[in-house]
């Protein structure tokens, strides 16, 4: 009997935990149906799906560096100067220089790694908390924005360089015909399609690598001989993933393709996710947040780790800051401003913690997908930017609330 | 005297589904010290909450009787107006905070209305002081300048402001050191004169035989039985009998003494206050370990026995430190913690929630801190499958009672948050172990399987130093007992000359030696 008994219990934790985990995906979803039937179907559109990726990749990027510094238990409020700060100079060194793009990229990315290392610096080194570094560094740079651009607009930019945001990779647009069959005595009718292939291709390609990485990790844990969730959890698990990332090219691939930003992104987020989760340097991070005493006493050079954690963080913007600028064709003095904030309230809606130790960059990722959708829902309901603020806001409110009281409930 | 002051009838309290109180039943007479003993978890500390309204009343069932009324306390607000004062094991003071504000916080001495009275404050403080012994204290000193020791009776100071009754004290010594233990204890006999009646809960046997009039032992949530001093003679066999419920023969476990040669030696020690750049807090230390050997370092609190360990240990203490360490009879670097680490050295901290443990997270992610490297191949991608395995293997290895692997170490018991700490560093498979505190405020029968441990290491032929306040702990384990005082070396005792006596003699005759 109490065996039994047992088995129920970890069963019930097991999938209390599962469902945490995933709260904010669903969440994600959830709000994504909401708006596609106010809409009426709109949000639903390829073209939609199109300007969710292109609208919202900046703060993707900037939430990958951002949740590193949530990680550790600080923020970092000079993203958005610094990501105007690299847009400027780089639009500058083209429009003024005449520099090769390729010569103004590789530039904007060292004035990053520069820009990092220079807070990381007084963070790590001189122990100057982050919020006033950084917030120093928030006037700094969007001072010396003004001070690069002569407050004026530079552009347009070169068209090869506004690909980067702008363009697709490669496509291959295949004509469907309108189809018409009968099952059930019924006659069903598809409209006419055109199909980028290699968006199609792409897909299959995901899920084909989804399926692969789960059976190896299956494999492995049954040579340690762990227990393995069930195959039909891991096949439902796998087969969510898969439509969900399909439907995604699908809709890419009937708009207009894969954006080039849409696997800047893809990369970016693979890296940091794996770092985070899988790495020492990872580790460490999470170590230093969770109890910062207790990691130094454990032979971690807890100094190093902030620093690199603010290079990354400047990498972040630099990359941030060569999206924005290319997606403008120009670089203005206003850019980015409170770019900062919607990273932050990024990690913070995907579960992290202000304290340290909590969240991941998948999280951080949904975050701010949830605000994108919020973004382009309100958008496409022709709500005005002054409702949108107040209700991020509110879901930001809402989702660290409802995240606080289930974690103090499943402790007592 | 006999009144009977408090009675807890049938008290249950239940935890999701766990019943961590099951019909407890508690007398208390007017005037009378009544120590609670208990391992850990047993539920000594849950029946304190439920009496001072920690947990209101209607989360638990039962009755309390206090001066004769049933009391329904829905806060510890509550509580306290009846003249009940919980001092718990984490101090609630306000450390930067002057000793005064401290005595009457949330209690302010207030004129028209909600202006504090300054005058009244610290008059009173100043009395209150005296009470406690503390009269050569400022009133207007800061709470972070002064001691532990001091800093508890600053707690009975404030519970005294309160009109207290019932005084309760939650592990009241267990940061402190004999000495400030003793005050402590003479104290609550001179409340007890003044008719202050005490419950004190403690895992120090020898102050509870000491003072208490009555003992009520609690295992698993059920009184186990109460004695009485005068009707039955009380004795630390019988308590821990009654708390593990099985007899501890020994307290320390054998093991074989072969010692082997000397394997780390430390040698013209010297270390600076980290913010004092001119005091000195290690004199000229020179000590050795040989394989397979235990060596005690002993000492009062503040002797200077966790800076030298700490100052050892890759530096992480001080600040000017000069002196060699050899290794093997090799001198070896260890500027910093990972050097330490790398050169088979490894320390376990006294405060294992502050430098131990990152709280909230689980045991298998705890376990592989230090350690990290050596489950990573060389880009420093880590096997998390390794990681489980060498997790589950310390768990059972040394005993870490949890649901699993994956429990947060925060919800663990301290007994099994140290075996966490424990099983951390040998997991970086050390040769030399530094110890310190390794059984402070955890149970009778954790601290055996701790001592087990040791033995298990010391016979796989480490060497360990063990740093403890409870001298018959360093007396019960070391094979050989370095006596530290005022940062020096004060003498060095082999384990047939080492006693309670020789020990503190050692200090006396250096304090003498250095004035």
């Amino acid at each position: 009997m109490s065996t039994s008994e047992l088995k129920i219990k970890t069963k019930k934790t097991g999938e209390s935990i599962n469902l945490r985990q995933y709260g904010m995906m669903i969440a994600l979803i959830g709000i994504f149906v909401v708006f596609t039937v106010a809409t009426k179907g709109t949000l639903f559109f390829p073209d939609n799906f199109n300007n969710l990726v292109m609208q919202n990749s900046y703060v993707v990027i900037l939430a990958c560096g951002m949740v590193l510094c949530v990680l550790t238990g600080n923020v970092d409020l000079s993203v958005g100067s610094v990501t105007a700060f690299v847009g400027a100079v780089s639009a500058s060194l083209m429009v003024r220089q005449n520099m090769p793009v390729w010569a103004a990229i590789i530039c904007a990315l060292l004035i990053g790694l520069m820009v990092g290392a220079f807070q990381g610096f007084f963070i790590a080194y001189i122990r100057i908390p982050a919020f006033i570094v950084t917030l120093a560094d928030m006037l700094i740079f969007r001072g010396l924005t003004m001070v690069v651009l002569a407050g004026q607009t530079v552009g347009p930019l070169d068209a090869s360089y506004r690909k980067i945001a702008a363009g697709y990779l490669p496509t291959l647009f295949v004509q469907f015909n309108t189809l018409e069959w009968n099952m059930f005595g019924k006659t069903f009718r598809t409209g006419g399609l055109t199909i980028d292939m290699v968006s199609i291709i792409v897909g299959i390609l995901a899920a084909v690598a989804i399926v692969i990485l789960e059976i190896n990790n299956r494999r492995t844990k049954k040579k340690y001989n762990f227990k393995v969730t069930s195959v039909v959890q891991s096949a439902i698990k796998v087969i969510v993933i898969a439509a969900i990332a399909n439907i995604f090219t699908f809709k890419l691939g009937s708009s207009s393709g894969l954006p080039i930003v849409l696997l800047i992104l893809v990369v970016i987020i693979l890296i940091y996710s794996f770092v985070t989760q899988n790495t020492v340097a990872g580790r460490h991070i999470y170590a230093y947040g969770g109890n910062a005493k207790a990691a130094q006493l454990s032979g971690i050079k807890t100094q190093r780790v902030m620093f690199w954690v603010y290079v990354s963080m400047g990498l972040m913007c630099a990359i941030a800051g060569i999206v924005l600028s290319s997606r403008n064709g120009s670089a203005t003095p206003k850019a980015g401003d409170g770019f900062e904030l919607d990273a932050m309230a990024s990690c913070y809606i995907g579960g992290a913690s202000t304290t340290g130790g909590i969240g991941t960059v998948i999280g951080a990722v949904v975050g701010a997908m949830i605000m994108g959708v919020l973004n382009m829902g309100m958008s496409l309901l022709g709500w005005s930017v002054d409702w949108q603020k107040v209700v991020k806001g509110a879901v930001l409110l809402g989702a660290v609330t409802f995240d606080l009281i289930s974690k103090r409930k499943s402790t007592k | 005297m006999s009144n009977v002051l408090l009675e807890m009838r049938h008290i249950t309290k239940v935890f999701s589904g766990v019943k961590a109180l099951d019909d407890v039943n508690l007398t208390v007479k007017e005037g009378e010290i009544h120590a609670l003993c208990g391992e850990n978890g047993a539920g000594k500390s849950t029946l304190m909450n439920v009496l001072s309204g920690v947990y209101p009343f209607g989360s638990y069932s039962g009755e309390i009787m206090f001066q004769g009324k049933e009391c329904k306390f829905h806060d510890i607000k509550a509580s306290e107006n009846e003249g009940i004062v919980i001092i718990h094991q984490e101090l609630a003071l306000s450390p930067y905070l002057s000793i005064a504000e401290n005595v009457f916080i949330g209690n302010e001495q207030t004129k028209m209305g909600s202006v504090i009275d300054w005058n009244r404050t610290r008059k009173h403080s100043t009395d209150l002081l005296k009470e406690v012994g503390l009269e050569n204290e400022n009133v207007n000193t800061r709470i972070m300048d002064i001691g532990v020791g001091k800093q508890q009776l600053v707690e009975i100071a404030k519970a005294l402001s309160k009109k207290v009754k019932l005084l309760i004290l939650d592990e009241p010594t267990a940061a402190l050191n004999d000495e400030e233990s003793n005050k402590l204890l003479l104290l609550l006999k001179k409340l007890q004169k003044q008719g202050i009646t005490s419950i004190m809960i403690s895992h120090k046997l020898n102050e509870i035989s000491q003072v208490a009039d009555v003992i009520t032992v609690i295992r698993d949530g059920h009184v186990i039985e109460t004695i009485e001093r005068g009707t039955a003679p009380i004795n630390e066999d019988r308590i821990i009998k009654g708390m593990v419920g099985r007899e501890l023969t020994n307290r320390y476990p054998d093991r074989d003494h072969n010692v082997g040669e000397v394997v780390f030696e430390v040698r013209n020690w010297n270390v600076y206050h980290p913010q004092e750049a001119d005091r000195k807090v290690i004199n000229n230390v020179n000590i050795n370990v040989r394989r397979g050997e235990v060596v005690g370092l002993a000492g009062l609190m503040g002797a200077g026995r966790t800076e030298l360990a700490m100052s050892i240990f890759g530096r992480s203490y001080g600040q000017k430190i000069s002196g060699t360490v050899y290794k093997d009879g090799k001198q070896i670097n260890m500027h910093t913690i990972s050097d330490a680490v790398d050169n088979g050295v490894a320390y376990v901290t006294e405060d294992r929630k502050t430098y131990g443990l990152v709280l909230i997270n689980d045991i298998k992610w705890n376990m592989s801190l230090a350690s990290l490297h050596s489950f990573a191949n060389k880009y420093g991608v880590i096997n998390k499958n390794e990681e489980i395995l060498a997790a589950h293997e310390y768990r059972s290895k040394i005993n870490v009672k949890s649901n699993s692997i994956e429990q947060t170490v925060g919800s663990l018991s301290g007994g099994n948050q140290q075996k966490v700490v424990l099983a951390k560093w040998i997991l970086t498979h050390p040769d030399i172990l530094i110890l310190d505190e390794p059984t402070r405020g955890i149970d009778v029968g954790a601290k055996y399987e701790i001592y087990c441990v040791i033995n298990q290491l010391i016979a796989e032929g480490k060497s360990i130093i063990i740093i403890s306040s409870e001298m018959s702990e360093v007396l019960g384990m070391a094979d050989r007992v370095y006596v530290v005082n005022e940062g020096e070396i004060a003498g060095e005792l082999s384990r047939e000359e080492a006693s309670q006596e020789a020990i503190m003699k050692c200090i006396m005759s250096h304090q003498k030696g250095g004035q």
